[in-house]
């Protein structure tokens, strides 16, 4: 406990003796972690939004001729269900179709008062237990009959999980890039405090010092460093994040029909990974920045 | 306490050490002579395992460091108190500070070091300049502040490279006094030097190394060479 506080007293010390080129790191991991954070948040909502996707496209629609019958409904919808794959299959009433396409017209959802029929149709609604299976169902439902046209979306959530796969690939690189560069920045800042103490760490090794004992202090800064960063950067992110999400939020999202991460919750995500990035980029900088050093 | 079985140490174009052999005892006090380049600063580099043996084992307090790990090296220089002909001090830290210094890396405690380091100074005899910083001192008393911080922790041999090398003969003979008395006190003691008066005066044994050979080892004074009388 003792020496926990000796280390970090020195970190603070160190860095503000240096204190130049300590705000100068400190500076570039804000950076770093800031496009970091853009690219974590843009992740995190695509991925919401694949899976709102997924979850809402994971079935088929039958539409069905207006002169079906009772009957050959109830027998359509038994040999859908006998089909393999299927998990449930629900019925929608023309009059239910028309109310929800009031509901999500909202204000508007009036002028649609004005028709004097409903031109919508009856639909079987087909959840599938998996989306590889809704392409063999939707094929056998062509072929009943009293469907008058089935609709999926199977290719529209493959080609969205390709992109978004891809999407993620190519930000998981760039971040560990990011990581790398950040990383030497910070062990270029401790170089110069090292070098100033390159005397200091001789004597200590010539007295009998642990390594351990020798990079405490520079690791105390690295990681000092780091959190500063880590915090400075959420509090940047949060406001970039809640000022985004407010000015698209209502409108944009209520035509996608998909949901925003909120504000609040990205925050506390973003500050617990910040500084686990931060806390690691300050240590392994100054773990690198001492090696040769130590070998004396 | 030191034993070297059949060291070498060879450099990339010159030798350092050639199948060296030799027993220092506990309480030995030891001149170690030679011309620059002989191999003296390898011999105590070695015992700090500053560098590695290419051949043959040193046994240092029974302990073979060829043999030990670099997590056992802080453990060795813990035994081993070092001093050297440039003092070695850190010039922002006082007197007191420099020689708390070596507790502090082992964590001892507060109460520890503020008992500790004013009996070392009063044995080096520079009690009333434990508040003054190194450039406050003369050479010679900050000499003294780097051997109490050597002694501070009890090592079991001094090893001092050229110790007097930046003093005058009246303060050099001095620290050889101090030296003396540490060494009756039971630390064994190492020094290199070019000192001939000194060690011709002390009249303890002497190590002569050349070219990475022990060329004369018995007690007396300095000659390098076989031949008496034959000096450097």
């Amino acid at each position: 406990m003792n020496s926990l506080m000796y280390n970090i007293k020195q970190g603070f010390t160190q860095i503000f003796r240096n204190r130049g080129m300590s705000l100068a790191s400190i500076f570039s991991i804000v950076a770093m972690l800031f496009i970091l954070g853009i690219f974590f948040s843009i992740m995190v909502n695509l991925n919401l939004f694949t899976e709102v996707v997924k979850q809402d496209y994971d079935q088929v629609e039958v539409y069905l001729e207006d002169q079906v019958t009772d009957e050959q409904c109830r027998n359509i919808i038994e040999n859908i269900k006998s089909h393999e794959g299927v998990e449930s299959v629900s019925y929608r009433s023309k009059e239910e179709a028309l109310q929800i396409m009031k509901e999500r017209w909202g204000k508007s959802g009036y002028l649609l008062n004005s028709l004097g029929e409903n031109p919508l149709p009856a639909s079987l609604l087909i959840s599938v237990k998996s989306i590889d299976q809704a392409s063999a169902v939707s094929e056998y439902a062509g072929t009943l009959e009293g469907v008058e046209d089935i609709q999926y979306y199977r290719d529209t959530v493959e080609k969205l999980t390709s992109v978004t796969d891809f999407l993620q690939i190519g930000a998981l690189v760039v971040m560990a890039f990011l990581i790398v560069v950040s990383v030497v920045v910070v062990s270029n800042t401790i170089k110069l405090t090292v070098f100033a103490r390159a005397r200091e760490i001789r004597i200590m090794k010539y007295v009998g010092a642990t390594n351990w004992f020798i990079r405490g202090p520079f690791m105390a800064e690295g990681i000092i460093i780091g959190s500063l960063a880590a915090v400075v950067a959420t509090g940047l992110m949060t406001l970039l994040y809640g000022r985004v999400s407010a000015s698209i939020g209502s409108q944009v999202l209520a035509i996608a029909s998909c949901p925003l991460i909120s504000t609040g919750y990205m925050a506390v995500n973003m500050l617990i990974i910040f500084l686990a990035l931060g806390v690691s980029i300050g240590a392994w900088g100054s773990i690198i920045s001492m090696r040769k050093f130590l070998d004396v | 306490m030191i034993r070297f079985e059949h060291v070498t140490k060879t450099y990339r174009t010159n030798i350092g050490l050639d199948d060296v052999s030799v027993d220092i005892e506990k309480g030995d006090f030891v001149f170690l002579v030679g011309p620059s380049g002989a191999g003296k600063s390898t011999f105590i580099k070695l015992i700090l395992k500053e560098i590695d043996a290419d051949k043959g084992n040193i046994f240092v307090n029974g302990k073979d460091v060829t043999k030990m790990s670099n997590r056992e090296i802080p453990e060795l220089r813990r035994k081993v108190g070092t001093v050297f002909q440039d003092f070695r001090l850190l010039p922002k830290k006082t007197v007191f500070e420099n020689v708390a210094f070596a507790m502090e890396v082992l964590h001892k405690s507060k109460r520890q070091i503020r008992k500790q380091v004013p009996q070392v100074l009063s044995l080096v005899g520079i009690t009333d300049k434990a508040h003054k910083y190194p450039d406050e001192l003369s050479a010679g008393e900050q000499q003294r502040v780097a051997i109490a911080r050597a002694i501070i922790n009890n090592p079991m041999v001094l090893i001092a490279d050229e110790p007097t090398g930046n003093l005058d003969p009246k303060t050099a003979d001095e620290i050889m006094d101090l030296l003396e008395q540490i060494n009756l006190r039971g630390t064994t003691i190492v020094m290199v030097t070019h000192a001939k008066d000194i060690v011709d005066r002390m009249k303890k044994r002497v190590i002569a190394i050349d070219k990475g050979r022990i060329v004369r080892d018995r007690e007396g004074i300095y000659n390098i060479r076989e031949e008496a009388g034959a000096d450097e």
